[in-house]
């Protein structure tokens, strides 16, 4: 993921309007591109989008998307909602927490690893979100196949 | 010779499991051999068991061939596919597969036939015909219709939608809202966002013809962040839509403006309840909003706004064009028409059922479903999403009609249907549903923020054999406080999975014990 800076930002901000009641969306944005809202980009959007640095913390803080420490370079989800339970995903995050050697929660220098509360991928489920995109009915074999996939496509 | 169609969807589901491999090795090979080819990224038809489902259009008949691998593909060509060859994948012409043609598709009837960013085949295909139609009758005429049709709002609270719309029409403003919420987060859920990935245009219509009748000309999609496919294929429809003149301003020479802009949420599950998702429209925390004053007198920014869910404003195209009897001669008593309804979890043939209500729990998982994926017999099923209570399998010919599964104590939802088979602990499944509010709580509220923690420890120190019987009354308590004293269904219905382990599956706080002893 790229490195934040304060120009991509101001850009990012003037893309939507500079309208403060976008502020969730220039934050998502701002995650997409960058994967985390540091400190200095809250002060910075509270600066140009005229609202308290407290509102802006307030929402970062709200929003489980979010995050406010730097993630891995890869970010791999686990769904760990129901119709996933229901095909074994806490035994395939055992097993992942286990071969990752990390926990759900965690950032390794490559990797953060998050749960996730659905996909809509539950017709073939158990489903894992590797940076963006989807995979379903994963297995541990299957679990192996992308994560090396993953590491391949550095 | 024209070029054979072959079909691969460009749907979550069928990707996640390899439809983009496919369809690029399709490419590949049909290039090497000479092959000459249209390939299309048709939506899916939501019988997700059998993707990827690749289809070949062989005079005019589309077969079908299930589970295709990329590695299948030049076997494929080999066998013939082009003109519908044999082959271990075939499974025949797609209109003559049993799940799919048994079904009454009224709102999803385009998703898998059509190529959903083709403004061409989506008007070929009665595309706008239904917003030329509200145009040319007025909007006294949807509002009746849709009141007829007895559409009730399919996002979870089933709240009469031609009531919502009425109320807007009346209240006076120089400006109004259209806001669907495409915020999708129960479990086991997906019929939304199958709709958004394989008729987006179909949504942008019924959107439109709301806005048209209640006099509203900006629309808003929030649309959750776990569904980046479908926000790419949303955002380009709506380009599409905007480009051709279907959004924006004096739509058709109607003099009527509309249009959509798509957002975005950022992981909170209780941003799908409408205040809490107007509040993040607006670009704040997702804190809910306490009624009243309604959303449709002072929603977003202040002003009336029509909420509505993705499947509710979808079905509205039909129910103008082909009339609010028919659709209303669907269903059983105040259940009107169809719903998508999502099998899910441990399923042998998991995918997107939609059908009339009235249809029983049990025919959808045995005759659709196919039971367990596992194999297994099925324990408990729990159906609209995680406020929804677990039923078990003796109470599974309860008929799918919203008062019905009231009187059981359970509620349909937005109708998915997440299965589970009898190795389940459910004494598990209660703690998770404590847990899950706890985590998504917007703390507006003790009971909710608080109670569901306390929740997770009653759980836990009962599944650990401590002090059970006084901590089951007090887990009962913990639910009637929720239920009580909560503003919003998160902590007010997570006591129905709560209660609905407590009532018919005891016994596994039972057994986690003994096993520990
Ligand atoms: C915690 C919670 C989450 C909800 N999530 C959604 C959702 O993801 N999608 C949705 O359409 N409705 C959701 N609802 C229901 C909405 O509050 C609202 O009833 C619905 O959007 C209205 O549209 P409808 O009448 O077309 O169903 C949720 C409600 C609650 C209490
Ligand atoms: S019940 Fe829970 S989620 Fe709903 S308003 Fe209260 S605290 Fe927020
Ligand atoms: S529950 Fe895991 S994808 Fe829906």
């Amino acid at each position: 993921m790229a490195r934040i800076d304060t120009k991509t930002t101001s850009e990012i901000v003037a893309a939507h309007g500079a309208k403060p009641e976008l502020l969730v969306q220039v934050l998502a944005t701002i995650v997409k591109r960058f994967g985390w809202v540091p400190d200095d980009t809250i002060r910075q959007l509270a600066s140009e989008l005229n609202l308290s640095r407290a509102d802006v913390h307030g929402v970062v803080e709200y929003y489980e998307d979010f995050r406010t420490a730097e993630p891995g370079k890869h970010i791999v989800k686990i769904c760990q909602a129901e119709a996933c339970q229901a095909m074994g995903s806490e035994k395939l995050t055992r097993y992942a927490e286990k071969s990752l050697a990390m926990s759900l929660h965690d950032t390794e220098k490559d990797i953060t690893l998050e749960p996730v509360y659905c996909l809509g991928n539950c017709a073939c489920s158990p489903a894992v979100m590797i940076d963006g995109k989807t995979f379903g009915r994963v297995d541990e074999k299957r679990f192996n196949e992308i994560i090396d996939h993953m590491r391949g496509s550095n | 010779m024209s070029r054979t169609k072959i079909y691969v969807p460009r749907e979550t589901t069928a990707v996640s499991v390899g439809a983009d491999e496919v369809a690029l090795e399709i490419a590949r090979v049909a290039k090497k051999t000479g092959t000459e080819i249209e390939l299309i990224r048709n939506g899916s038809w939501g019988a997700c068991w059998l993707e990827p489902l690749v289809e070949v259009d062989v005079d005019g008949t589309r077969i079908a061939y299930a589970n295709v691998a990329a590695d299948d593909v030049a076997s494929l060509f080999e066998s013939g596919l082009v003109t519908g060859g044999e082959h271990k994948r075939r499974l025949g012409p797609i209109m003559e597969i049993p799940y799919l043609i048994k079904q009454d598709r009224w709102t999803f009837w385009r998703c898998g036939l059509t190529n959903p960013l083709s403004l061409q085949d989506f008007e070929q295909h009665q595309g706008f015909k239904a917003l030329q139609k509200a145009f040319a009758d007025g909007p006294e005429s949807v509002l009746k219709a849709v009141e007829d049709s007895g559409l009730r709002g399919r996002g979870g609270a089933g709240f009469p939608t031609g009531i919502k719309w009425r109320t807007v029409a009346k209240t006076q403003s120089e400006q109004k809202y259209i806001a669907c919420n495409a915020d999708e987060g129960d479990s086991g859920t997906f019929s939304d966002r199958m709709l958004m990935e394989g008729d987006p245009l179909g949504l942008i219509e019924g959107m439109a013809i709301a806005g048209f009748a209640v006099g509203a000309s900006r629309g808003y999609i929030y649309l959750r962040s776990e569904y980046p496919l479908t926000h790419s294929i949303l955002s380009r429809a709506i380009d599409t839509a905007r480009g051709a003149g279907w959004l924006g301003e004096n739509i058709d020479n109607s003099g009527f403006d509309f249009d959509i802009e798509l957002h975005i949420g950022a992981g909170s599950y209780v941003c799908g309840e409408e205040t809490a998702m107007l509040e993040s429209l607006e670009g704040k925390r997702g804190i809910v909003r306490s009624k009243p004053p309604l959303p449709a007198h002072a929603g977003l920014f202040g002003k009336p706004t029509v909420v509505n869910n993705v499947v509710t404003l979808a079905s509205v195209p039909n129910i103008v064009k082909l009339g609010a009897e028919r659709y209303a001669g669907m269903g059983v008593k105040r259940s009107k028409g169809t719903l998508a309804f999502q099998l899910a979890g441990n399923i042998k043939r998991g995918g997107l059922v939609e059908k009339a209500f009235g249809i029983t729990l049990r025919e959808l998982i045995d005759d659709w479903g196919g039971g367990t994926a596992s194999g297994r017999p099925v324990k408990a099923v729990q159906v609209g999403g995680p406020l929804g209570a677990y039923i078990p399998a003796e109470q599974l010919d309860v008929p799918m009609d919203y008062e019905a599964f009231v009187g059981i104590g359970a509620m349909i939802g937005h109708g998915g249907i997440v299965v589970f088979d009898d190795t389940v602990n459910m004494a598990r499944q209660a703690r998770f549903a404590m847990e899950f509010c706890a985590i998504e709580s917007c703390g507006k509220c003790t009971p909710c923020r608080i109670g569901s923690t306390r929740g997770v420890e009653v759980i836990d120190k009962m599944i650990a054999g401590k002090d059970r019987e006084e901590n089951y009354d007090l887990l009962v308590e913990l639910c009637d406080t929720m239920e009580g004293a909560s503003l919003c269904a998160m902590g007010g219905m997570t006591p129905y999975p709560v209660r609905s382990v407590l009532n018919y599956f005891a016994e596994d706080f039972a057994s986690s014990d003994e096993k520990q002893v």
